[in-house]
């Protein structure tokens, strides 16, 4: 577990700022803050915002972590938040808000899959088949999200809701009891457990799996050209990732 | 206004294997062929960026689009079929290579049994053996008369194999030497042997070491890389039609190969046919091809179809059991078997190709006695080492949840820690399981779409089940710690997601029993050939191509003795 050692420091990093997000938003509530705090649970870089110290004068801004799709700041939170539900942060490592997941999601129903350009899309639809496309589909699941935690909590927001009662939620999501108009909660809840996953392990061009984070901490190492060498290894050998950015063709 | 092209010897409808295979052995023979492609042009070099799990594994980029094409699907005769929408449950190649650049390279032959399946099944069980509604025949061909096609592609194709020892005769060695055996595929062999069965390293196209075919081309070593099937191969070290056959083919000078051209009738006077009209998918332009052979040479599902919607044959009808033209489909698409979780074992599981891996024959086809058993046919026990991949891999015991804590700490730990074992095995044809023309839902030309309708038998649950048992006695023999079975659905969902169909254009010994002769020739249009799994009576236990290419290169010496003699049947049929 030496690679885990390796990476706590990051970690802690992380998990302050976590903790900072979700109290922010605990206090704050819904409405006010929009743009500035959503960029900071949308996991934009590291800023200095509140592990200053060594790092005041040089900020660095990710601009990856720029909205196509989501224009509604609460729609994307509780993207995010949803996002962070199905792959948590944890002694593992980050989770799917730090690897960029929600910011993946939003390029992808952005890009031709939004639009399901390579589907068949004719109609009719028959009975069970869902007539929207992906970008309908996760729009009007998040919003249903903050709709369900809105009636159920007086008002409170999905983002700011405990642990516990967000995860209560994304269960009826899962299990299809919650109404969502033309197509059922359960699609939508596997759509977005599916491309939360891809977030935080697809290449990271996609806007997802951040500095390969994701690749790291599963120890996959990538676009590897050639295993070759591996073959009569009895014993796991743990090889530092590559991404296709990384390749020089 | 169609543009009417000169004449030439032979057309072929798409090139992947079975069009590269007819466009090099008919041009190496000196005939002209054109090559129609509804897709695009590729070569390796398309490959180059392709290690990318997103693109290629789950948004299936190599794959043809469903925007403008698709096939509908239903369970039973009384329900509604709907439309196959999502683009990852259908996986159909499109594009130079077809199937053949996105494959993973298994290369496993059938057994005699399978060419010969009703007879021999009579004749050790007698005929009530043979489950009710189950429509298995004889192939009009034996293990003994295509095994020197089998070895014909195996040769152009590079393979690299070990020999069954439960498989039929070989009249030759596999041309290059197996794929390596890692660690998991040792305590593979180990724990088969010590149950007294018959392992052997899986035969595949990922070729070991550097090799040149007998038409000269040259295939590359394999890497381990893992980015196999789904993906095009960049070190060329993958047997596709672009690095074999379809170089072969341009290298006579005889070949002309046409992309985005998607055929979309074969012209038919009554008799014979005169050739083909295509269109421009670019353009939408449409041109008549004249030739002396039309060969159908796209995936089961458009050979079908063509043949449908050119008036050829006639429809096979489920309730009258008349008509030959969409019996006998089968879908080999469902993998089952069990799951290993190990506490004390980290394999370097991101080592992979389409087929590294073992298997063993000893519960497939009539390997076994069935004498007490309530199904026929088997299936063989398997481990695949792939490479895993991060976003199709996430493995977790059983009764943990798929998402949350539990989900990402059991995920992460048996990432390299899982093995799994499965069953291919054979999928039989049933009486009730066809393909025709979808009454409601059209392709961008207005044409209707192909209509399945298929479902699970008892009769595959009862095999299945059997089989699954067999898995799980190899992983728990291999010392894992906990040990899930992957059951199957009670229903077939409509995921066709291994480009494994068969049937629709079914081969014998008789026009009573087949819409095509062993030389893949229509009965009933001598100038016609419709190469491909169309032709397979019922679905082997194994991928495909080997037994598919095998059939092809036998239809090419029947298309060269049908152009020499000038036409005619090329076999007498049997009553």
């Amino acid at each position: 577990m030496s690679e885990q050692e390796k990476k706590s420091p990051i970690l802690d990093k992380r998990s302050s700022r976590r903790t900072f997000i979700k109290n922010s938003g605990l206090t704050v509530g819904g409405l006010v803050l929009g743009g500035a705090l959503g960029s900071l649970i949308g996991g934009k870089t590291e800023t200095s915002t509140h592990t200053a110290g060594n790092e005041t004068s040089h900020t660095t801004i990710d601009y990856s972590d720029t909205r196509l799709f989501f224009v509604r700041q609460k729609d994307f939170e509780a993207l995010s938040a949803a996002t962070e539900l199905i792959y948590p942060e944890d002694d593992n490592g980050p989770g799917a808000v730090a690897l960029g997941a929600p910011y993946f999601i939003d390029k992808q129903l952005a890009s031709p899959w939004g639009t399901n350009a390579d589907d068949y899309r004719k109609g009719p639809f028959k009975k069970g088949e869902v007539p929207l496309n992906n970008s309908e589909i996760f729009l009007q699941g998040v919003r249903k999200l903050n709709e369900v935690a809105e009636k159920e909590h007086d008002g409170t927001l999905f983002k700011d809701l405990t642990e516990e009662q967000q995860i209560a939620i994304l269960t009826s999501f899962q299990n299809g009891e919650v109404e969502i108009e033309l197509v059922s909660s359960a699609v939508f809840f596997s759509s977005l457990r599916a491309a939360t996953l891809q977030g935080c392990f697809s290449d990271p061009l996609y806007g997802g799996n951040k500095d390969m984070a994701g690749w790291k901490m599963k120890e996959f190492p990538g676009a590897q050209m050639s295993y070759t060498s591996y073959l009569d290894k009895e014993e796991f050998v743990l090889i530092e990732p590559i991404s296709l950015g990384g390749h020089k063709h | 206004m169609v543009t009417k092209l000169p004449k030439v010897d032979v057309v072929t409808t798409g090139m992947g294997w079975t069009g590269g295979i007819v466009a090099a052995e008919l041009t190496k023979a000196g005939y002209k062929v054109v090559g129609l492609e509804r897709g695009v042009e590729r070569s390796i070099e398309d490959y180059l960026h392709g290690h990318d799990e997103l693109k290629y594994n789950v948004r299936k980029e190599l794959m043809q689009k469903l925007t403008k094409d698709t096939i509908t699907f239903r369970n039973t005769l009384d329900d509604e079929a709907k439309p196959v929408r999502d683009e990852g449950a259908l996986v159909v190649g499109t594009g130079t290579g077809g199937g053949g650049a996105h494959w993973g390279g298994q290369t496993y032959r059938y057994f005699p049994y399978d060419f010969e399946i009703r007879s021999k099944t009579i004749e050790k069980y007698g005929e009530s053996k043979i489950p009710e509604g189950v429509t298995i025949q004889d192939w009009g061909i034996t293990y003994d008369e295509i095994e020197p096609y089998y070895s014909k592609f195996e040769q152009m194709a590079g393979i690299s194999g070990e020999v069954d020892p439960l498989a039929g005769p070989r009249s030759i060695d596999y041309p290059t030497p197996p794929l390596k055996k890692l660690q998991q595929m040792k305590m593979f062999h180990e724990a088969a042997e010590n149950l007294g069965y018959h392992p052997f390293v899986v035969p595949t196209a990922n070729v070991s070491e550097a090799y040149t075919n007998p038409d000269g081309q040259t295939l590359n070593a394999c890497q381990y890389c893992s980015f196999c099937g789904s993906y095009g191969c960049e070190y060329g070290a993958k047997a596709d039609p672009i690095v074999t056959v379809i170089p072969t083919a341009k290298k006579t000078g005889n070949f002309e190969l046409r992309t985005h051209s998607l055929v979309t009738r074969v012209l038919y006077d009554g008799t014979k046919v005169t050739g083909v009209l295509y269109k421009d998918t670019r353009t939408g332009e449409e041109f008549e091809q004249p030739a002396d052979v039309v060969v159908l040479t796209s995936y089961i599902f458009n050979n079908v179809r063509l043949l449908l919607l050119s008036g050829i044959g006639e429809q096979y009808n489920p309730k009258t059991g008349k008509g030959m033209i969409g019996k006998n489909y089968t879908d080999h698409h469902t993998i089952t078997g069990a799951i290993g979780y190990f506490e004390e074992k980290k394999f370097n599981s991101y080592i992979g190709t389409g087929s590294l891996g073992s298997a063993y024959n000893d519960f497939n086809a009539d390997n076994f006695d069935h004498s007490n058993l309530d199904f026929i046919h088997g299936g063989q026990i398997e481990m695949h080492l792939f490479g895993n991949e991060p976003i199709a891999n996430n493995p977790v015991p059983m009764g943990t949840p798929n998402w949350g804590k539990e989900f990402k700490k059991n995920s992460l730990h048996y990432y390299y820690r899982t093995l799994s074992v499965v069953s291919q095995r054979a999928i039989l044809p049933h009486k009730n399981h066809y393909l025709d023309l979808d009454p409601t839902y059209t392709d961008d030309n207005g044409d209707p779409l192909i209509r399945v309708t298929f479902d699970y038998t008892d009769h595959d649950h009862k095999r299945n089940e059997f089989l699954v048992g067999k898995c799980e006695e190899l992983v728990k023999e291999m010392g894992a710690d906990i040990v899930d079975t992957i059951p199957m659905a009670e229903h077939f969902g409509g995921r066709f997601t291994f480009q494994h169909d068969g049937g629709g254009v079914i081969m014998g010994d008789s026009p009573k029993n087949s819409a095509v002769n062993n030389y893949m020739q229509m009965w009933d249009v001598d100038n016609l050939f419709v190469c491909g799994a169309s032709a397979f009576p019922h679905f082997g236990p194994t991928n495909p191509t080997p037994t598919m290419a095998a059939l092809t290169y036998r239809a090419t010496e029947g298309i060269i003795e049908f152009l020499k003699n000038g036409g005619g049947q090329l076999i007498t049929p049997k009553n």
